[in-house]
C-alpha cells in the first residue's frame, strides 16, 4: 500500500509540474465543447435565429409563386432574395453566394389551374345525369417542374430536407387548387364552405419522460456528454506519453530492478489520471451550467443527476485510463504513441456515435459501435441526462466500461511480464 | 557472494552470443571491475545479474539465492546504478530519492534521515529541493548513485558510474564507493577508465566477445603480461587494438 501511495504521489507531482500539459488537458476540451455546442446549437432550436438566404426566380408571377413565397416566409427558415432569371440564379449559387435557388417556371399557376379544372370536370362528368354528355377535349398541358439549384458544397441531408419542404408546399398548393376547382363547380356562392381544407392529420412532438418533468433535449444536453467523453478518452495521450518518457529516461528500467510490481506502478498512474479525468468532467459540467447561459447557449440541466453523472464519468475515466496504460506499455516511442493514440480516440468517437448518431450509421458500423467504450459511456450519459435513468439501469453500461478497464490493464501487465520476463 | 555458472545470452536475431558460457565467482566484499571493449558483453552480464535480462542458458546465485526462485528477495539484496541517469527531471532530488526509497519499502523519518545523510556526504544538501533537470551531469550521477543505495544493498552493480562527469564529482563518487565497500557492500563495476579500475578494484575480469579473457588482481595481471606496466597494456594485449564499432 505504501508503494502504491508513493507511486500515486509521484504521478501527481509529475502531472501538476507540467503546467503546459495541464493547460492542454483542461482548457482544450473546454474550448472544444464551447465551439461545438455553439455551432450545433441552431439545429436544436425550434425557432431559428439565423435565416438561410435563398434565391427565388419567379417566372410564373401567379398564384402558385405567390403561395410558395408566402410559405417560405412563414417557415421562418429562409431569407428570400429575388433573382430575375434562371441564369442569374444559377451563377450566384455556383459562386457560393447562395446555397439554394428555386426557379418557378412561367405560367405554372395558369397551367396548374387548367390541369386541375380538366381533372375535376372529368370526375364530375362521371357523376352527371346526362350520360350522353361529352366532356370537352383535353388540352395538352405537360407536367411542369420547379428547378432547385444547390451549391455543390451543400450537404445531402440539407438537400433532402429542402426538397421535402418544397414538395410539401407544392402538394398543399395543388390540394387547395383542387378543392377550389370543386367548390367552383359545385356551388355558385364563393362564400359557401363545402370542404374543410385544414390539415386533418397533424404532428405533436413529445419527448417521453418517466417522471412528471418533461425533458427538452437541447444542444448542451447532447454536446456536453458527447464531447466530455471525447475529452476523457483523450487522456490516453498524456498517459501513454508519460509512460514512454519513463522508458526513455531510464526510470522504467530502474523500477524494473526495484521490488515493486508493475500493477502497483500502473495503480499510481490510474489513480492520478482518473482524478484528472474527473476534474475535466467537473469543469465541463461547470462550463455547461455557468458559462453557457452567459454566452447565449442553453444551460446544462443537472438537477438531481449529479451523483449518477459522476458515476458514469468515473467508469468512463477508468476505461480511458485502461486504454492509455495498454498503449503506454506497448509503445516504445512518442512517435508511436501520440499519432496512434489520437487517431484511435477519433475512431472510437466516430464509431461510438459522438459525431453521427449510431442509428444513422450503416448496419456494419452499428454492430461495430457496440464495441466502442465511447458508445457505452455516451449511452450511459444520455440515459442519465435525457432518460432519467436510475443507477440500476446504468449497471450494464458501467459494467462494460469497468470490464474494458480490467481487460486492457491485464493485457498491459501480461504484455509487460512476457516482454521483460527474467 | 556471486556464483555464475555457464551463463550465456544470445539476443533474438543476433548472429552470436553476447555472453558465452561464462563461469565466475565474486567473493563478498570485493570490488570487482568488469572491463572490456564496447559490445564485449559487460552490460549484458550486469543486466542478467540485476534481473533485467533473461539468460539464454546457465544460472547464477547471489548470496545463495537463485534468480529464478527468489526474484523479489534478490531485488531487495542488490542495487543497480544504471549508465543512464534514471531520474525524473521534473522532480527534485529529494522527491526522486523518497520515491525510489519507497519502492524498497522504506518510509518515514528513517528514510528522510538516510536521504539527508547521503546528500550531505555527496555534497548535495543545498540542492536537495532543486529539480533534477537543473543539475549538472556530475550532480545527476551522484543522485543516481544515492537512489541505488538507500536500501543498503549487499551487492551494488555500477554500469560506468563516472562516465561524463568532472574530476571533482568522480573523486566524490569513487571515495563514496570505497566507503560503502568498507562497510561490507560488494561492488561490481564496469568502466572504460582503466586507470581508475586499476586503482579502485580488488580484482578485475576482462571480457571480450562474451567470454573472460583475463581474471585476477590488477597487479597480478600486469605482472603476468609481458612488457605491461599498466592495466591498459594488459587490456590491449588481451583484446587487441582493432576498433570495436557496432551498429
Amino acid at each position: 500500500m505504501h508503494k502504491l501511495w508513493a507511486s500515486t504521489y509521484k504521478e501527481f507531482l509529475l502531472v501538476t509540474r507540467d503546467i503546459g500539459g495541464l493547460a492542454v488537458l483542461f482548457l482544450m476540451p473546454l474550448l472544444l465543447v464551447i465551439v461545438i455546442t455553439t455551432i450545433q446549437d441552431n439545429s436544436f432550436k425550434s425557432v431559428k435565429e439565423t435565416k438561410l438566404p435563398i434565391l427565388l426566380v419567379d417566372l410564373d408571377k401567379g398564384k402558385v409563386s405567390e403561395d410558395i413565397l408566402k410559405s417560405l416566409a412563414d417557415s421562418k427558415l429562409f431569407q428570400v432574395d429575388m433573382a430575375a432569371t434562371d441564369e442569374e440564379a444559377k451563377a450566384q449559387v455556383l459562386k457560393g453566394d447562395y446555397q439554394l435557388a428555386i426557379v418557378i417556371p412561367k405560367n405554372l399557376s395558369s397551367e396548374l389551374e387548367i390541369k386541375i379544372n380538366e381533372n375535376v370536370d372529368g370526375i364530375l362528368s362521371k357523376f352527371s345525369d346526362n350520360e350522353e354528355s361529352i366532356p370537352e377535349p383535353k388540352s395538352i398541358v405537360k407536367p411542369r417542374e420547379v428547378k432547385l439549384y444547390f451549391d455543390p458544397a451543400t450537404q445531402q441531408s440539407f438537400k433532402s430536407s429542402v426538397r421535402s419542404n418544397i414538395d410539401k408546399m407544392i402538394s398543399k398548393i395543388e390540394t387547395e387548387t383542387i378543392y377550389k376547382a370543386f367548390q367552383e363547380q359545385l356551388t355558385d356562392d364563393p362564400s359557401e364552405k363545402i370542404f374543410e381544407t385544414e390539415q386533418f392529420i397533424t404532428f405533436t412532438e413529445i419527448v417521453p419522460s418517466k417522471h412528471e418533468k418533461a425533458l427538452i433535449p437541447n444542444s448542451t444536453q447532447h454536446n456536453i456528454p458527447a464531447w466530455t467523453l471525447f475529452a476523457i478518452f483523450f487522456i490516453i495521450l498524456p498517459l501513454a506519453i508519460n509512460m514512454v518518457k519513463e522508458k526513455n529516461q531510464g526510470t522504467f528500467v530502474r523500477l524494473r530492478t526495484n521490488p515493486v510490481s508493475y500493477a502497483t506502478v500502473l495503480g499510481g498512474k490510474t489513480i492520478v489520471f482518473l482524478g484528472v479525468s474527473l476534474v475535466q468532467f467537473a469543469l465541463m459540467l461547470a462550463v455547461g451550467i455557468f458559462l453557457f447561459p452567459l454566452i447565449g447557449l442553453p444551460k446544462l440541466d443537472v438537477t438531481g443527476r449529479l451523483p449518477l453523472l459522476f458515476v458514469v464519468a468515473f467508469f468512463a475515466g477508468l476505461a480511458a485510463v485502461g486504454l492509455g496504460l495498454l498503449l503506454g506499455t506497448i509503445a516504445k516511442t512518442q512517435e508511436q504513441s501520440a499519432p496512434f493514440g489520437a487517431t484511435f480516440v477519433v475512431i472510437l468517437a466516430a464509431i461510438g456515435g459522438v459525431w453521427v448518431p449510431v442509428f444513422a450509421m450503416p448496419k456494419f458500423m452499428q454492430l461495430l459501435s457496440n464495441l466502442s467504450p465511447m458508445n457505452w459511456g455516451l449511452s450511459a450519459f444520455y440515459d442519465v441526462f435525457l432518460r432519467n435513468a436510475t443507477f440500476i439501469e446504468l449497471i450494464p453500461e458501467i459494467s462494460l466500461l469497468l470490464g474494458f478497464f480490467v481487460i486492457t490493464t491485464l493485457i498491459a501487465i501480461i504484455y509487460n511480464e512476457r516482454k521483460n520476463a527474467v | 557472494m556471486i556464483q555464475i555458472n555457464d551463463l550465456s545470452k544470445k539476443y533474438k536475431g543476433a548472429d552470436d552470443f553476447s555472453v558465452r558460457n561464462l563461469d565466475l565467482t565474486i567473493a563478498e566484499g570485493e570490488i570487482f571491475g568488469l572491463l572490456g571493449p564496447n559490445g564485449a558483453g559487460k552490460t549484458t552480464l550486469i543486466s542478467m545479474l540485476s534481473s533485467l535480462l533473461k539468460p539464454t542458458s546457465g544460472s547464477f546465485t547471489i548470496d545463495g539465492l537463485n534468480y529464478k526462485e527468489h526474484k523479489n528477495q534478490l531485488k531487495q539484496l542488490i542495487g543497480i546504478v544504471p549508465q543512464e541517469y534514471a531520474l525524473y527531471p521534473s522532480l527534485t532530488a529529494y522527491e526522486n530519492l523518497v520515491y525510489f526509497g519507497s519502492m524498497y519499502g522504506l518510509k518515514g523519518q528513517s528514510l528522510k534521515n538516510d536521504i539527508n545523510s547521503h546528500l550531505e556526504t555527496m555534497g548535495l544538501s543545498k540542492f536537495a529541493h532543486k529539480k533534477i533537470k537543473a543539475f549538472s551531469g556530475g550532480m545527476k550521477r551522484r543522485i543516481n548513485l544515492i537512489s541505488s543505495i538507500l536500501h543498503k544493498p549487499k551487492v551494488l552493480f555500477l554500469d560506468e558510474p563516472t562516465v561524463g562527469v568532472d574530476v571533482q564529482s568522480k573523486n566524490v563518487i569513487m571515495a563514496y564507493l570505497k566507503e560503502l565497500n568498507t562497510l561490507g557492500t560488494t561492488i561490481i563495476y564496469t568502466s572504460h577508465h582503466l586507470n581508475e579500475a586499476e586503482q579502485f578494484c580488488t580484482r578485475v575480469g576482462i571480457i571480450d566477445h562474451g567470454t573472460l579473457v583475463g581474471l585476477g588482481k590488477p597487479k597480478e595481471l600486469i605482472a603476468q603480461e609481458e612488457n605491461a606496466e599498466h592495466l591498459e597494456d594488459v587490456f590491449l594485449a588481451k583484446t587487441g587494438k582493432a576498433l570495436r564499432d557496432h551498429a
